[in-house]
């Protein structure tokens, strides 16, 4: 025991050592992937540093008193509604001896007490009692000038922004809409118009680096080629109206969209190009999964918004994702599908959206591949982690916006990680 | 009904489920809707939106065209490392409804192997079935598949 824990010690310690060959972010050392000294690096500087991480839609916790468990980073938090009806928000660890407070995922409750000595807390995370506190009979209790506010768990920083929450451990983060830019609301708008209804969450766990997903969400030039279900069932291709749009000031959020126009002819360039996408000759039977009712102003099928580090907002034809990216280790992550509809869903549109959650998620016909593809970088880098991965798609137009054929989301993303990171 | 009665329809009913996991643990997965009814339902729900009295699973089907749509994509169009599962069912509970109806809850668990030859519990749930007599024998009406395992290990090809 005692060896291992020195040997820990010993990689928490290490200085980092990583080289990136470029600084326009398209050459990563794959060690980024597996590197114990880069994830804990990660939760201080990215996940408990200046950054909003979104932690629950309004729409799961509507009512005073109703509270979510779920992280940042790997930090266990509590993200509840006060009996005012504001957010709060605070780390999951009782302020006495440490012991996670909250155990179960969701709920509702006015306080919340710690297993251990029932020491509690109410909603905000203010300490509101603690038993023996004057002790008993000659028994001395705490203290008398202990103090209970002094005590109370460790509050964040909570704000929403069209119903969707973050919170952040910071004190100087710009406030929740200028983080998030003048390129994405707009984005967010468009998704979080009107009141949501929750209608559940799925659950994937992965064996791969958080940040390969990231890159996926990222990574337009993947999506007709990894996802065969799109050009099998002729849905998707290159050919479509296209935006890759990264933020402007710091490049970590993005917006993806697909519009699909009349005249597309790209089908015929996969066949020249002979690109295993294109099948011919299959069909659905019922094809109503892949049906597509008009409730945007832009007859958009896909919307893929990532908001740096752990939201990615999507809409697929009518399916309406919330997912949640969760690093849980170097080669672990988790990802949350939180999906919703609209309050005002007519029952033929909520059926619907019940219907096209087939197609995402971890059976989902348009993304079950991404985890294993995650999984295979992740494999195949293991001894490899002074080699690079070459993100060059699109490098001769790197302003260039309106295509799927690009890595240049990928590069905004790793120019800024390597500032953020300090490599 | 008498004993006689209720022994038929378990060993019926009982070799329905056995041939469902058949299917699906040696790679007949096109034989898999034929146990449905054409109008057959089949989901798959976490247990924590299945007692939240949410909808959203993994996979839907309101048909047996879905059903076959999703083995079509299953075989021709996703890409997955290729796996076997093992199905083992257990506390079969049968309530007969009326003569050609009943429902059945069991439990199951599935191991997974993957290519590499590792085999892992892959799932831990329970079925909820509605199922009818038809001219072709018991089929199912509805497979409800509530999982316990909520965090699925990287992806769901195969139904469970």
């Amino acid at each position: 025991m005692g060896h291992h824990d020195l040997s820990q010690t010993e990689i928490k310690a290490s200085p980092l050592d990583i080289h990136f060959p470029d600084s326009d972010g398209s050459r990563i050392p794959y060690e980024v992937f597996s590197s114990q000294a880069v994830y804990e690096r990660e939760q201080e500087r990215i996940y408990r540093g200046s950054t909003w991480s979104f932690v629950a839609l309004e729409a799961e916790i509507p009512h005073p008193g109703d509270f979510k468990s779920t992280y940042i980073g790997d930090t266990p938090v509590v993200v509840t509604r006060t009996p005012d009806g504001s957010l709060a928000a605070w780390v999951n660890r009782c302020s006495h001896r440490g012991a996670k407070l909250c155990v179960l995922p969701r709920g509702n409750a006015t306080s919340h007490a710690c297993l251990y000595h029932q020491w509690n807390f109410d909603s905000q995370g203010n300490l509101t009692g603690v038993p023996f506190r004057r002790g008993q009979k000659d028994m001395a209790g705490m203290p008398p000038e202990f103090d209970m506010k002094a005590h109370g768990l460790k509050k964040l920083r909570v704000d929403s922004y069209r119903g969707l929450i973050f919170a952040s451990f910071s004190d100087t983060v710009a406030t929740l809409p200028e983080y998030l830019g003048t390129e994405m609301r707009p984005w967010i708008d468009r998704i979080m118009h009107k009141p949501i209804v929750y209608l559940g969450c799925t659950r994937q766990y992965v064996n791969a680096n958080w940040k390969l997903y990231f890159e996926n969400v990222k990574d337009p030039y993947h999506a007709s080629l990894l996802h065969l279900f799109h050009t099998t069932f002729n849905i998707m291709r290159v050919g479509m109206k296209a935006r890759s749009i990264p933020d402007a000031t710091h490049g970590l959020h993005s917006i993806i969209t697909a519009t699909r126009i009349e005249d597309d002819t790209s089908g015929a360039e996969y066949k020249a190009q002979d690109i295993r996408s294109m099948n011919e000759g299959f069909h659905l039977e019922d094809d109503s999964v892949l049906g597509y009712v008009y409730e945007f102003e832009e007859a958009t099928t896909n919307h893929i918004q990532s908001i740096f580090p752990q939201l990615v907002l999507q809409q697929i034809h009518n399916s309406l994702v919330a997912r949640q990216l969760l690093p849980k280790a170097p080669d672990k992550f988790e990802l949350i599908f939180h999906f919703f509809g609209y309050a005002d869903d007519t029952p033929e549109l909520r059926e619907l959206r019940i219907k096209q959650a087939n197609l995402v998620g971890p059976a989902g016909y348009i993304s079950m591949e991404d985890g294993y593809a995650t999984e295979l970088v992740q494999r195949g880098t293991l001894r490899e982690s002074k080699s690079c991965s070459v993100l060059d798609m699109g490098l001769g137009k790197p302003d260039q916006q309106d295509t799927l054929i690009t890595e240049g989301l990928i590069r905004r993303f790793w120019s800024e990680y390597q500032t953020l990171m300090a490599l | 009904m008498t004993s006689l009665d209720n022994l038929l329809l378990w060993f019926d009913l009982h070799n329905l489920q056995e041939r469902y996991v058949s299917v699906l643990d040696n790679d007949q997965l096109e034989a898999w809707p034929d146990l449905f009814t054409k109008d057959g339902h089949y989901e798959i729900v976490p247990k924590e939106n299945a007692d939240a009295d949410l909808p959203i699973g993994l996979i839907y089907c309101n048909s047996q065209s879905m059903m076959r749509d999703r083995i079509l994509s299953t075989r021709e169009a996703n890409l997955y490392e290729p796996q076997t599962y093992r199905h083992m069912v257990s506390g079969l509970v049968i309530t007969p409804i009326d003569k050609t109806t009943a429902r059945m809850q069991s439990s199951y668990l599935v191991f997974r192997t993957n290519q590499e030859g590792d085999t892992a519990i892959y799932q831990a749930g329970k079925y909820e079935d509605l199922v009818v007599s038809t001219p072709d024998g018991w089929r199912y009406q509805s497979k409800r598949v509530i999982y316990d395992t909520l965090r699925v290990a990287t992806l769901l090809a195969i139904p469970v």
